[in-house]
């Protein structure tokens, strides 16, 4: 048996993105949203990305390095994390990544840096097609791209054979299949499955996993020059609209009083037979 | 030839070979911007048998549409098309790169802005003008918030959402003329689309449907779904779900609208049992119409519908449908 499969899965923390619409709020003077009371959780989209690191690790056999960036992280994420049956842990904490102030080349610039200094090989690096947050979804392009490794984007299934990888990418209709040879970098989409829940005694066991924190003085990256668009608005959208119930008597009345009401309003003008 | 405040069209063909409906929408929106920069616009048409879409194209107004036809391209492969992408913006040095948000666009706009040494901004949903600067407003937090983020480097790749933008009308701007995109297809690509496979059985997909009929966890199951289905027949649309019916596998991944599935505009939504979770209003906050059919009368859903019934959705449903199909068949509008 060769060496292990070195999978590596990029992971961001976000505010639950399932809180109510209320809780973000804004703070423009900072040029920042605000999330009070928000949990952070993983990015769901990363989740799915661990979930197919975990998937092909019973497979093949695979260590699977956790990598993370970000300012005050929680521990109790991240553990969680691992103790789904990751190996080890790279955290790349620092200042200067507060949440809304880099953009997806700084993070890419600083997820690249981190994998170059401290994974000595990889196979398959894996990322959510895009954080909740920032809904950007550049940070995997980027990063195959600083990392020069093909990309394959919107991915919904990968599997692995004799050093190549088969992958079905999501289409409007469909899907389309894409083979490449390792090492690869995949963008990974829900349909993956969702993340398995770690046993409290692998969370236990996940504490004695390697992590290593490392800031970007110790990368030596220098996001000074790096920042290619600046967030320079903040607004919330205007979403609500002014609802006219319709009551009846029935439940059943109230539904055809409802599709009386709509055609009296004419908004099915377009739907006349 | 460098034109150094030009915009820059990245167009697409539909299924039929045809020019997409979404690249009309960028001829539209950039023609607004161009006359606010004093831009000229251009476009790019990759593909294989695309000369007709490549016309189509011309007559929606871009001075110059460059063309590349090759059997290579006949389906998007970033490794084929990238470089010569890359290699028009090289030689035509645009400002601004307008690619809709489509499955293409998400996967090249970050690629080509760093082959370029460019920004990217991505799923705009408007792009404005002041002074010379340039805005893209885009959802964030999954349509929580709207930011708007200007470029500090140049150019500037922006994906588009479906939807925003309107074709030109037909003779609005000259016809421009189509010519050769001059660079060499690369002959392989680090990785190969072998196969492409339809899935959806649906004869209208989720995003060009006209009405779309969604459920949410109050469905309670599969067999609910066909009611939905039922009033969708009726619209000539089709069902969509939120999130908790497609965790619980009643119905196919390919239905969920949210900013984890799908982002829909319809004419009419009809929202059945959906308490209106923010991922979930992120996918159909701008549809023309909403109609919310649920139980709870505090459920958010109602505060972002037009229209709204509280009560039992398998009482309220059939009898909605069934007299919405007699409305709509004995044409009692006009």
């Amino acid at each position: 048996m060769s060496e292990p499969l070195q999978i590596v899965v990029c992971v961001k923390q976000v505010p639950d993105p399932e809180s109510p619409p209320s809780s973000f709020t804004l703070d423009s003077s900072e040029m920042r949203v605000t999330c009070s009371g928000v949990p952070p959780v993983l990015s769901p989209f990363d989740e799915n990305a661990l979930e197919l690191a975990i998937a092909l690790k019973e497979l093949h056999g695979a260590e699977v390095t956790i990598v993370s960036a970000g300012r005050g992280l929680s521990k109790a994420v991240l553990l969680k994390a691992l103790a789904v049956g990751a190996d080890k842990m790279l955290v790349v904490d620092d200042e200067v990544l507060t949440r809304d102030k880099v953009d997806s080349r700084q993070t890419a610039l600083v997820l690249a840096s981190a994998i170059r200094d401290n994974v000595e090989k990889y196979d398959l690096v894996l990322t959510g097609i895009q954080a909740a947050d920032t809904n950007a979804g550049q940070v995997g392009h980027l990063l195959g791209c600083m990392l020069g490794i093909p990309v394959l984007s919107l991915v919904r299934k990968a599997e692995l054979s004799d050093g190549a990888i088969r992958v079905e990418r999501v289409l409007p209709d469909g899907y389309e299949v894409m083979e490449a040879g390792l090492p690869v970098l995949l963008t990974v989409s829900h349909e993956v499955g969702e993340l398995r829940y770690p046993s409290l005694v692998a969370i236990k066991g996940a504490k004695g996993l390697p992590q290593t924190t490392v800031s970007l003085a110790d990368l030596g990256v220098d996001l000074g020059s790096e920042k290619s668009v600046d967030l320079v608005s903040l607004e919330l959208p205007d979403r609500e609209r002014r609802c006219q119930m319709v009551e009846a008597d029935e439940p059943e009345l109230a539904g055809a009083a409802l599709a009386a009401k709509l055609v009296e309003d004419k908004k099915l003008t377009g739907f006349v037979h | 030839m460098a034109n150094e405040s030009g915009i820059l069209i990245l167009g697409e063909v539909d299924d039929s070979g045809k020019l997409a409906s979404s690249t009309r929408a960028l001829c539209g929106l950039a023609h607004g911007l161009a006359a606010s920069l004093g831009a000229e616009v251009s476009a790019a048409l990759l593909g294989s048998g695309v000369r007709n879409a490549a016309e189509e194209l011309a007559a929606c107004g871009p001075a110059r549409v460059f063309l590349a036809e090759d059997e290579k391209l006949s389906v998007y492969n970033p490794g084929i098309h990238l470089p010569l992408i890359k290699s028009l913006c090289k030689s035509e040095g645009p400002r601004v790169v307008l690619v809709a948000h489509s499955t293409m666009g998400q996967d090249l706009a970050p690629r080509l802005s760093y082959e370029i040494g460019g920004g990217v901004v991505t799923d705009c949903v408007g792009i404005s003008v002041d002074g010379s600067a340039l805005k893209c407003s885009k959802p964030i937090y999954g349509g929580n918030v709207i930011a708007g983020y200007s470029a500090t480097v140049a150019p500037l790749v922006i994906t588009v959402r479906s939807g925003v933008g309107d074709a030109p009308a037909p003779g609005a701007h000259p016809a421009g003329i189509v010519e050769a995109l001059g660079a060499e297809v690369p002959s392989a690509a680090s990785a190969q689309v072998t196969e492409r496979i339809k899935e959806t059985g649906e004869e209208i997909g989720l995003e060009e449907a006209p009405a779309v009929v969604s459920g949410g966890r109050g469905i309670g199951g599969p067999e609910g779904f066909s009611e939905l289905s039922k009033l969708a027949g009726v619209l000539g649309g089709a069902v969509g779900a939120s999130r908790p019916p497609v965790d619980s596998g009643w119905v196919p991944s390919t239905s969920q609208v949210g900013i984890t599935g799908k982002i829909i505009s319809p004419e009419l939504c009809v929202a059945v049992a959906i308490s209106g979770s923010s991922q979930h209003l992120s996918g159909m906050a701008d549809s023309r119409t909403v109609v919310a059919i649920n139980n709870d009368p505090d459920a958010y859903i109602f505060k972002v519908s037009d229209y709204g019934v509280v009560g039992d959705w398998r009482s309220v449903l059939p009898a909605f449908t069934e007299k919405l199909a007699g409305l709509l068949k004995g044409g009692e509008q006009q």
